[in-house]
């Protein structure tokens, strides 16, 4: 989404998402030790994850991206490696470097019980509220003004500001939204994975990265697809080669996509009329 | 209305506008003539402030807009059909529209305007739910007209609205661009390289040659001068 729109890699995203997940582990430390359980606290850690999320990502946006506006393509892919860098030592500096263990957030859900074997509370949590984000963010996109206006930037950022459009303010959002969704993501999956450290959050955004050129980078429903064919492959890659192969296959798909379609699976090839 | 007065205004350190001076009254159709790369589209973009002069003031309605932002110069009420059209090509029409009213906040007057558009263009009705990138370059000039009126503009700047299209279609839209005129009281600052019909619509012209203005008249003298004849009328 950022990318469509200032077509620049947020190599920071990641950090901003693992970012998310500390501040839901010590809101919800914050709350057990208070006496608080269940989905309170569920609801409280992800409101907290998502306020400071949000305010990285704006704050990211403002310092290491808008000053380089103008500058050569290559000058803000610099300054985000380098916010990404900084990001995770600053928390491996005032956190830690270790992994810390992550409560299961998400209640157990009783209906579930005879078959959360093989369908748990936490797969219908991830799956509900991604599937309720997306269809959120496309309906955001597609029919409110605001939306509308991010279109119109990543199409053709002169001609907006000569429409009247703010465009600052729009990128400004667009960052906002994006860090509302990778906190989201990161409570959810550290809910699942029960734990998290520092370096979490450059993995996630690797993997969200070739998520999203599988997919064709740029279309939301496009991420989404991408996601679901880079898990499976993984799984499939574990279960019936060997666990150590997982990336190598994810990665290996990659390239196979992107030489037989390099807008990705659901990405459109640009046609341009002159 | 609108006062440029001696601006210039560089790209990087090349000076594209070395001086230039011109006035817009009320209700005027002038239009700019000039060779390729003479500076006319620098003089539109330096009045929207997406290229802001250097030195030089811009004054509209006896203020100073000069250091405004190009969202707050819409706001003001100029807006702009650029050249080459540039609409969005993802966005259909209906949102290409609603994208040239993105400041206001009127939804009646918003709608009224684009019944008044749709029926200067009724095409643009037909192909509403089009997306802009599929539409013929004299559709696209349609749509990018009838997107700056959608901002209710006091001045239209209109970048040659006659780029690569049919002689009809040209006929057409400037058939047109006088009604904006006649009815709305939309004063129109015309940039033109068909100074032909650009000077049969317009009521005074500037013509314009390496970034300075080197000669004004009213519309029908300019259009008899021998030079402007030879030069840019090709008679």
């Amino acid at each position: 989404m950022v990318y469509g729109i200032i077509e620049l890699i947020n190599f920071a995203h990641g950090e901003v998402y693992m970012i998310g997940a500390f501040v839901a582990l010590i809101v919800a430390s914050v709350l057990t030790m208070a006496g608080f359980t269940g989905p309170a606290v569920l609801a409280l850690a992800m409101v907290f994850a998502i306020i400071y999320s949000g305010a990285y990502g704006f704050t990211v946006e403002k310092i290491a991206y808008k000053p380089l506006r103008h500058a050569p393509r290559l000058s803000p892919l610099i300054s985000a490696i380098g916010m990404s860098i900084f990001l995770q030592n600053y928390v491996l500096l005032v956190q830690t470097p270790d992994f810390l263990p992550f409560p299961n957030l998400i209640p157990e859900l009783e209906f579930l019980d005879p078959i959360s074997h093989i369908f748990s509370s936490n797969d219908l949590a991830i799956l509900s509220i991604t599937t309720l984000s997306m269809v959120a963010l496309v309906l955001f996109v597609k029919y409110t003004r605001m939306g509308k206006a991010m279109r119109a930037t990543s199409q053709d950022r002169t001609m907006s500001t000569l429409v009247g459009i703010p465009i600052n303010k729009v990128i400004s959002t667009t960052f906002v939204i994006g860090s509302t969704l990778a906190a989201i993501g990161a409570v959810l999956i550290a809910s699942f994975m029960q734990q998290i450290n520092f370096y979490i959050g450059f993995v996630a955004g690797i993997k969200a990265f070739t998520a999203a050129v599988l997919g064709g980078i740029g279309s939301i429903p496009g991420a989404v697809l991408g996601s679901l064919i880079l898990g499976l492959t993984e799984s499939f890659a574990t279960g019936y080669i060997r666990s150590d192969y997982e990336d190598v296959f994810a990665f290996a798909l990659l390239v196979i996509i992107l030489i037989f379609r390099p807008a990705g699976l659901l990405g459109k090839t640009k046609t341009q009329k002159v | 209305m609108l006062r440029v007065l001696d601006i210039h205004t560089y790209y990087g350190n090349i000076q594209a506008l070395k001086g230039v001076t011109i006035e817009v009254a009320e209700g005027e159709i002038i239009t700019l003539i000039g060779a390729n790369g003479a500076g006319k589209t620098t003089t539109l973009m330096s009045i929207s402030a997406v290229v802001p002069p250097r030195s030089g003031e811009i004054l509209f309605k006896g203020k100073p807009i000069t250091k405004l932002s190009p969202e707050k110069i819409v706001g003001m009420g100029i807006s702009q059909a650029p050249e080459g059209r540039r609409i969005f090509p993802g966005l259909t029409v209906l949102e290409n529209l609603d994208m040239g009213a993105f400041l206001r906040k009127d939804k009646a007057g918003i709608k009224e305007d684009l019944d008044y558009v749709l029926d200067l263009f009724p095409i643009l009705a037909e192909r509403q739910g089009q997306a802009g990138g599929t539409l013929s370059g004299g559709e696209q000039q349609m749509l990018a007209i009838s997107r700056a009126l959608m901002a209710r503009p006091q001045l239209l700047l209109l970048d040659e609205p006659s780029l690569g299209l049919a002689p009809i279609i040209v006929q057409r839209i400037f058939d047109i661009i006088r009604k904006i005129n006649s009815e709305h009281g939309t004063t129109i600052f015309l940039v033109e390289q068909n100074a032909n019909l650009a000077l049969q619509v317009s009521h005074r012209g500037y013509v314009m040659e390496n970034g300075v203005i080197t000669m004004q008249d009213t519309a029908a003298n300019l259009a008899a001068n021998e030079e402007i004849k030879k030069a840019y009328l090709g008679i």
